[in-house]
């Protein structure tokens, strides 16, 4: 018998990611753009959704997947707008992976612009895990507070895009959302940083139209 | 608290390293866990500990290094260990910045036994 010490190093989520790099290969060459939506539950990723729903009729063809720990609920909410959705039930799980959506890929629309994924409600562990997404928005509704993105670095680090959602409920609450912009961005100086409200519509315009342009620059690269 | 997805993740490579080696078993697994990465080492030393059980690495020790987090400035190229996830060069104030170290998740090394033949005296 010996000893033997084998060097690997490789990355632990190597699998996920080459799950990951699959799908986004394969979404990019249908120029579909995929988006991952990431926020602490009760943020308001569900009715930006319905509110994109609204705002891309008769402009762009969309498709969600959400996932969530239990129920259809959410998938429900999208379906009433005329949207096809897919619902991930994790059972417990805390976060997506690229598998899981993996498996629903081949049940995706190949005419669609813009695939959203709509993550477990949770600021910590989605941020690990790439599931073949082009941009990654991170929400912080003004309820949760300013303090968050230090608080839970990776989500933040690792995303393209800030949504400072539920604008319209600033006046009665003492969210600074300069301080939480500055702090998001001290941490990530690439963040784009929106602030939005889907239920007066402010900054809805300008969020679509940056997803447009995201999306032609992949369309342009398929 | 996805500490045991990623050891179950992590037990991919370990089964696939040890049939490769042919190991009989493996007594050590070496990782990296950035500061930055989202994971709570003594979870994963848990959640190591009871996957585990009843595997080829069964009684292995995990340990884990911890690399702290640190940037590198590519308007003045200096290079800063912080304490906190600011990213900002201490130096130059530029943001242009690449995270050095502080974001891995790293399987490092595995020590195993093998049914070789030890080498000769």
């Amino acid at each position: 018998m010996a000893k033997k010490d084998v060097f690997v190093l490789q990355d632990i989520l190597l699998s996920n990611a080459q799950t990951a790099a699959a799908i986004r290969r394969e979404l990019e060459s249908r120029k579909i753009l995929a988006v991952n939506l990431l926020s602490s539950p009760g943020a308001g990723k569900t009715t930006l959704l319905e509110a994109l729903a609204e705002r891309l009729k008769g402009r762009a063809r969309m498709a969600v997947i959400e996932g969530d720990i239990e129920t259809e609920r959410d998938a429900e909410r999208i379906r009433a707008r005329g949207i096809p959705a897919w619902q991930i039930t994790t059972g417990g799980a805390c976060h997506l992976e690229a598998k899981m959506i993996g498996k629903v890929l081949p049940d995706i629309p190949t005419d669609i612009d813009f695939l959203f994924i709509e993550n477990v409600g949770n600021l910590v562990c989605p941020a690990g895990y790439d599931l073949g997404e082009r941009l990654r928005m991170v929400l912080l509704s003004a309820p949760e507070g300013d303090d968050k993105p230090k608080k839970y670095p990776l989500a933040f680090v690792t995303a393209d895009v800030l949504l400072l959602s539920k604008s319209d409920l600033r006046p009665f609450l003492p969210f600074d959302a300069e301080k939480a912009q500055a702090e998001a961005l001290a941490l990530n100086p690439k963040l784009r940083v929106f602030i939005i409200s889907a239920v007066s519509g402010q900054g809805l315009d300008d969020l679509v139209d940056f997803l447009f342009r995201a999306r032609e620059e992949i369309a342009s690269r398929a | 608290m996805h500490e045991l997805s990623l050891v179950a993740s992590m037990f991919e490579t370990l089964l696939e390293q040890a049939r490769l080696h042919k190991a009989r078993r493996i007594t050590g697994v070496r990782i990296q866990v950035g500061a930055l990465a989202g994971v709570v080492p003594e979870l994963l030393e848990s959640a190591f500990d009871s996957y585990k059980k009843g595997t080829i690495a069964d009684g292995a020790v995990l340990t884990i290094v911890k690399p702290p987090f640190t940037i590198r400035c590519r308007a003045c190229g200096d290079e800063t260990v912080r304490e906190d996830f600011a990213l900002a060069c201490p130096a130059c104030a530029s943001t242009d910045l690449e995270i050095v170290h502080g974001m891995e998740l790293v399987l490092e090394k595995i020590e195993m036994e093998t049914d070789d033949p030890l080498p000769a005296p």
